[in-house]
């Protein structure tokens, strides 16, 4: 994927040389003025708008708030939980649907993607509908005194749900390209299949698990949707970030509003910069590897 | 370590890799398995391995049943046609894995990677990784990788294949003499007959899932089983015709074939290897006249190609360098060409002439 990406660039390169200077000019002038207005300034607005009363209430609003600190600290219990279980999925699913062959194998590949493809309100209906109360399990859970719709349950459930695809979809191309071989080596060299898998497929795979761990929870710390059917909006129980924004928003308080985006919006931009750096250490070890073959 | 392969059948969906076959690999031998892609030989050298299991069949190491046994606990060594190390590892620790994973003590870890790396010749290349070595170096990364735990049984997959011919011979020669000093059972697969030939003490030459002939690389060239052991194992001329009451008229060819007293006419086909076939300025009473039309001197033999306008047929001649010398055929020079010796197969029996 990265040595793709930077034979993408190179050809870009090459086709902007090719093109009259006007041309180029009100492209790139486009282009900047797009990203301005639809990226850059929304984010800087956010902001602006939390700091637009001082540090002071910034803090008042982040902290002293007991129902966003708990909205803050249920995304943060909810988003690494989907993360852990989408890791385990994802590695699970891309080993199966790599390393073996079987009937409807294909149609597996494609059914990962569903989450992408459908409306998270709808995934978060569809729980409802499964372990809701009036829900086909709803009585059962009722009477074995669990709670999965309004709790938290619920919105582990709908975030693990709307996140599946980015580990699995990391790692499927690359295991592909990897074959098997190496495995098929560790194997006849006498490795166990743990130890097959931690000193070689893991190594193997390694950057585009970090990559697609660190999309998976970007994804799921902004999850809305499926999370806002499934939550019930309990203040100070079953309230993430993104909800609370919607909540205190829809309540006239924009200061606070805005400091919670603000916070979103920071994990969001550290989220860009870890991916960043990962690139870049990624790319040492692929230049390594891709050198292989190149040499007879 | 010796290994007996009993009765092993293979089959993918409607396709018969392995189609019952039974075989035996001696102690402290180098044993080739010969034969064109698709043949099945490197489907029967992974399930040996363990890395694949048969339909139906048992696998023998020593008298002790393996069949059901995984491929780490069979105490082997497999060295991939594509080498298959570990990309992320240095050659060091390529090589120490199959130490690693059985928890030797480090210093031993280390004198037994030393003591392979001068094996193999890449001294002072263990902080390597492999994708800074040649293929060649590669290769024999893969061959110590696979030895370091002193396996009873070494498989090798078209060892050689993916490397240009100056280093496959170097190879060839070098694994020949590796074998000698460490005697290790050996088993590998290719489809180069001469790389079978030259390493190997024993032949076992496959096709379409099935063992056409085994036997020594001496026996196997000059007693050819079926006439598609005779076809691989290098160009042949091959004439179709008849056999009856002890005469064969194969092509333009007649023979005395005392075996075959039989009065009904079968058909037939003979085989002549280029360097049975003799050339003459004059004629005699086998011989069939012919035009030269190609004369190729390479190396210490020279190909000749005669063709007969009256059979329409083209023959490959090998001639020692000194009959040549004597010969100093040109193209175009009319010639007698005959045979010295024939094999002639009828459906169910061969006969040599």
């Amino acid at each position: 994927m990265h040595p793709n990406a930077s034979r993408l660039k190179r050809t870009a390169v090459r086709l902007n040389a090719e093109e009259p200077l006007w041309l180029k000019a009100i492209l790139i002038v486009s282009a900047v003025l797009i990203t301005t207005w639809i990226i850059i300034v929304p984010v800087v607005y956010v902001f602006v708008q939390a700091m637009s009363e001082g540090w002071e209430a910034l803090r008042a609003n982040l902290l002293d708030d007991e129902d966003t600190l708990h909205a803050i600290w249920l995304t943060f219990t909810v988003a690494p939980i989907a993360v852990m279980v989408n890791t385990l999925c994802g590695i699970a699913a891309a080993w199966c649907l790599t390393k073996f062959q079987f009937p409807g194998r294909t149609l597996l590949i494609t059914m990962l993607d569903l989450p992408f493809a459908v409306s998270p309100v709808v995934a978060g209906l569809c729980f409802v509908l499964i372990f809701g109360l009036q829900g086909y399990l709803g009585e059962f859970l009722r009477d074995h005194g669990m709670k999965i719709i309004f709790a938290w349950p619920g919105l582990v459930l709908a975030t693990t749900f709307v996140t599946i695809p980015f580990v699995a979809r990391e790692l499927i191309p690359l295991m592909q390209a990897l074959g098997s071989d190496e495995e098929l080596a560790a194997v006849s060299l006498g490795a166990s299949p743990w130890q097959m898998f931690w000193r070689v497929t893991l190594p193997n795979i390694k950057w585009a698990l970090l990559f697609g761990m660190i999309q998976c929870n970007a994804r799921a710390i902004g999850e809305f949707g499926a999370v806002y059917v499934v939550s019930g909006h309990i203040a100070g129980e079953s309230d993430t970030m993104p909800l609370r924004v919607e909540k205190l928003y829809q309540e006239y308080n924009n200061p606070g509003a805005f400091a919670v985006a603000a916070v979103l919006t920071l994990i969001a931009l550290a989220t860009l910069v870890l991916k960043l750096i990962l690139e870049y250490w990624s790319q040492r070890s692929v230049n390594a590897a891709t050198t292989e073959g190149a040499t007879p | 370590m010796s290994i007996r392969v009993e009765n092993i059948i293979k089959r993918y969906g409607a396709f018969t890799a392995l189609n019952d076959v039974s075989l035996t690999v001696p102690t402290g031998q180098l044993t080739a398995l010969l034969g064109p892609s698709g043949s099945g030989k490197t489907t029967l050298l992974r399930i040996i391995s363990g890395l694949d299991h048969a339909d139906s069949g048992v696998i023998l190491f020593q008298d002790e049943d393996v069949t059901r046994r995984a491929a780490r606990e069979r105490d082997i060594g497999f060295v991939f046609q594509h080498y298959a190390l570990f990309r992320h590892m240095t050659v060091f620790e390529n090589i120490a894995f199959g130490l690693r994973v059985r928890s030797t003590p480090k210093p031993e870890v280390r004198d037994r990677v030393s003591e392979l790396l001068k094996l193999v010749r890449l001294e002072g290349l263990g902080g390597r990784y492999p994708s800074e070595l040649s293929g060649g170096q590669r290769q024999r990364v893969a061959l110590a990788r696979a030895l370091a735990v002193k396996p009873k049984l070494l498989l090798l997959d078209e060892p050689f294949g993916a490397l240009d011919a100056k280093v496959r011979q170097e190879l060839r020669t070098w694994l020949r003499k590796l074998h000698e000093e460490m005697h290790v059972t050996t088993l590998f697969v290719t489809h180069d007959q001469e790389e079978a030939f030259e390493v190997a003490d024993q032949v076992v030459v496959m096709r379409q899932g099935n063992v056409e002939q085994i036997g020594s690389p001496q026996e196997v060239f000059d007693h050819p089983a079926t006439p598609f052991v005779l076809d691989f194992l290098g160009n042949v001329n091959v004439f179709h015709g008849r056999v009856q009451s002890g005469r064969a008229e194969v092509g333009p060819f007649t023979m005395d074939i005392a075996a075959y007293a039989h009065a009904d006419s079968r058909t037939a086909t003979a085989y002549v290897r280029p360097h049975e076939l003799e050339i003459d300025r004059v004629a005699s009473p086998l011989s069939l006249p012919g035009r030269v039309v190609q004369v190729n001197p390479a190396g210490a033999v020279q190909k000749v190609r005669v063709t007969s306008d009256e059979f329409g047929i083209e023959l490959s001649v090998d001639l020692m360098r000194d009959r040549a010398m004597v010969l100093a055929l040109r193209v175009g020079d009319q010639v007698h060409v005959r045979p010295r010796t024939a094999r002639v197969f009828t459906p169910d029996q061969d006969y040599v002439i």
